[in-house]
């Protein structure tokens, strides 16, 4: 059993009636990297915050790096990275500055400030960029400086919160190779994320949240194969077609999800006669996703 | 400080590849301090035209309004020149508005809009080393900028004393009391809105009620004893004594009242940005 960067067991916590997290266990072994997926307010949020101790649970265990929370979360702060899913940054200062307040803010002694500062340079590809304020950096220029200022201190444990949300595709997938990077390694990482794709590329392990809880947890292909089958059919029709195409799926045993045009009849490998005409495919983890969260994605 | 006792070594991986390094954390930390200071003074860099600017424009502009308008009616007050008597009198609106204003509104905003408070506690600071080095650095600011003032009267004809060294200090106390202050109101305060409620129901209020234009004595019985509550007439008093000759009894008073009205506004500062930025 290898060590864990985090681990995370029946943590509850309330936000006066709202349940935000309702039993949660999380396990984020050393050196891999977990992908947290879940729809808005299924609970990833107020989970990344409880790591920091910016949240505090009401009940349930929290370790972070073998510390326990929240007695001891500076200590387990001072060992990792936090990626935030608002920019941060101080928008007045130039790109170095804002490296160089990070590299106070994690002690790092004076000898070792300036090259923590040309190494995340490096990492967000931004030493040409150096002295340009933060406020005339593009979106993706500036994701990319906020993971490295989380960096600087070369972290044991990065969380990322978020990390492409509202970022142009091509930008999206220069941060994916960022990311693969890091955990490559060796760094651990947790990433919350509300993009599939992004959950399947970069994560050893998924861990599926809905209603502040976990509702599946391992390797992506497994998760696919265990819950939605290897082969979906999509059949396409007018809403009543779908909903008579639903009710003969149920009387074979056959699990349903829908899309906005389609049905999508899954775990249908091996079955041929009795299906009704669609288009065949392979099984994604969005299959998964929306059959265990009950919310479309995009 | 028992926490500081309990404070636990940290071995710490720096990385694949790096020396284990050995770091203590506890509570108030000087490295944590240091840090959110570091941070306000490159950012003070980029913003400090503007600040100095108006800093030094409010006193002279007071300083010429109350001086020479209310100086033509009357030259003396309580036994000094009035233009000295209110360049003195104004180190106190100086400290208030370079303390309490920025403690107020900028740290709402760094809480509320910026997230600046959210990325700073995900590093190894807590609340109240951040409330701390917050106030620490206002008050810094406060005790810099409150002697502009006398320096400007200084030009207007003051006398310089050594004792106008004690001038800087004790804006500094008294911009510490008022950064808390304002940090406080930023962590119980909503919305913008409300900041209207403190700046006329008790800011205003107590700057005029200061002794800084004219005398409480001339005031009813009930309003001095209510100047003895305002913390800004402690500091009028302190630095009046300071600039014309110290009264070592009514002074050692003056500065406890200022030291009190500290110590009370840290924690209820520390107390109030905790709730708020704590959930």
């Amino acid at each position: 059993m290898p060590a864990l960067a985090i681990r995370l067991r029946s943590v509850v916590k309330h936000y006066g009636d709202i349940k935000a997290v309702d039993g949660l266990d999380l396990d984020v072994p050393e050196g891999t990297c977990v992908g947290l997926l879940g729809p808005n307010g299924a609970g990833k949020s107020t989970t990344m915050k409880m790591l920091t101790a910016q949240a505090i649970a009401d009940s349930g265990e929290l370790e972070v790096l073998g510390y326990t929370l929240p007695g001891q979360s500076k200590q387990s702060r001072a060992e990792m990275g936090v990626t935030p899913q608002l920019d941060n940054l101080d928008t007045t200062l130039t790109v170095e500055q804002n490296l160089l307040v990070f590299t106070y803010l994690y002690r790092l002694p004076r000898s070792e400030r300036r090259p923590a500062i040309e190494r995340a340079l490096d990492i967000a590809n931004l030493a040409d960029r150096r002295h340009t304020k933060v406020d005339k950096l593009s979106g993706g220029m500036r994701r990319r400086l906020l993971i490295a200022r989380a960096l600087v201190h070369r972290p044991r444990l990065l969380l990322l919160d978020e990390p492409t949300v509202g970022l142009d595709p091509q930008v999206r997938q220069e941060l994916w190779a960022l990311i693969d990077a890091l955990r490559n390694e060796g760094t651990s990482i947790l990433m919350s994320t509300h993009y599939i794709e992004e959950a399947e590329r970069l994560a050893d392990t998924v861990t599926i949240m809905s209603k502040g809880c976990a509702v599946a947890t391992g390797l992506p292909r497994d998760l696919v194969i265990e819950h939605a089958g290897r082969e979906v059919l999509e059949v396409y029709g007018p809403p009543a077609r779908l909903a008579e195409v639903e009710a003969s799926a149920a009387g074979c045993m056959l699990r349903t999800r829908r899309t906005g045009t389609s049905v999508a009849l899954l775990g249908v490998e091996g079955r041929n006669g009795d299906l009704p005409h669609g288009e065949r495919r392979a099984t994604t983890l969005e299959d998964v996703f929306v059959l265990l969260t009950g919310e479309e994605v995009r | 400080m028992s926490d500081v006792a309990r404070s636990s070594e940290l071995a710490r991986t720096a990385g694949p590849g790096q020396a284990v390094r050995r770091q203590r954390v506890g509570r108030l930390d000087i490295a944590a301090l240091k840090g959110v200071l570091i941070r306000e003074a490159v950012n003070f860099a980029s913003y400090w035209r503007g600040t100095t600017f108006s800093s030094t424009m409010e006193p002279t502009v007071y300083l010429i309004a109350f001086g020479f308008g209310f100086g033509s009616l009357v030259s003396q007050v309580a036994g000094y020149d009035y233009v000295d008597f209110v360049g003195t009198g104004t180190v106190a609106t100086a400290v208030l508005f370079s303390a309490a204003f920025p403690a107020m509104f900028g740290t709402f905003v760094k809480a509320t809009f910026q997230h600046t408070y959210d990325a700073i506690l995900a590093a190894p600071v807590d609340t109240e080393e951040l409330v701390t080095a917050e106030a620490v650095w206002m008050a810094t600011r406060a005790g810099t900028y409150g002697c502009i003032p006398l320096l400007v009267a200084m030009a207007f004809g003051l006398d310089p004393r050594l004792s106008m060294l004690a001038v800087p200090p004790i804006a500094f106390i008294a911009g510490f009391g008022w950064a808390c202050f304002g940090i406080m109101i930023s962590g119980l305060m909503k919305s913008f809105e409300n900041f209207n409620y403190v700046v006329s129901g008790v800011l205003t209020p107590m700057m005029l009620t200061a002794g800084t234009f004219f005398p409480l004595s001339g005031l009813p019985q009930w309003a001095q004893v209510l100047g003895n509550v305002n913390p800004l007439h402690h500091c009028v008093e302190l630095v009046r004594h300071a600039s014309f000759g110290w009264q070592p009894g009514a002074d050692v008073l003056h500065l406890g009242a200022l030291l009190l009205f500290g110590l009370i506004t840290w924690r209820l500062a520390v107390f109030a940005m905790t709730r708020k930025l704590i959930t």
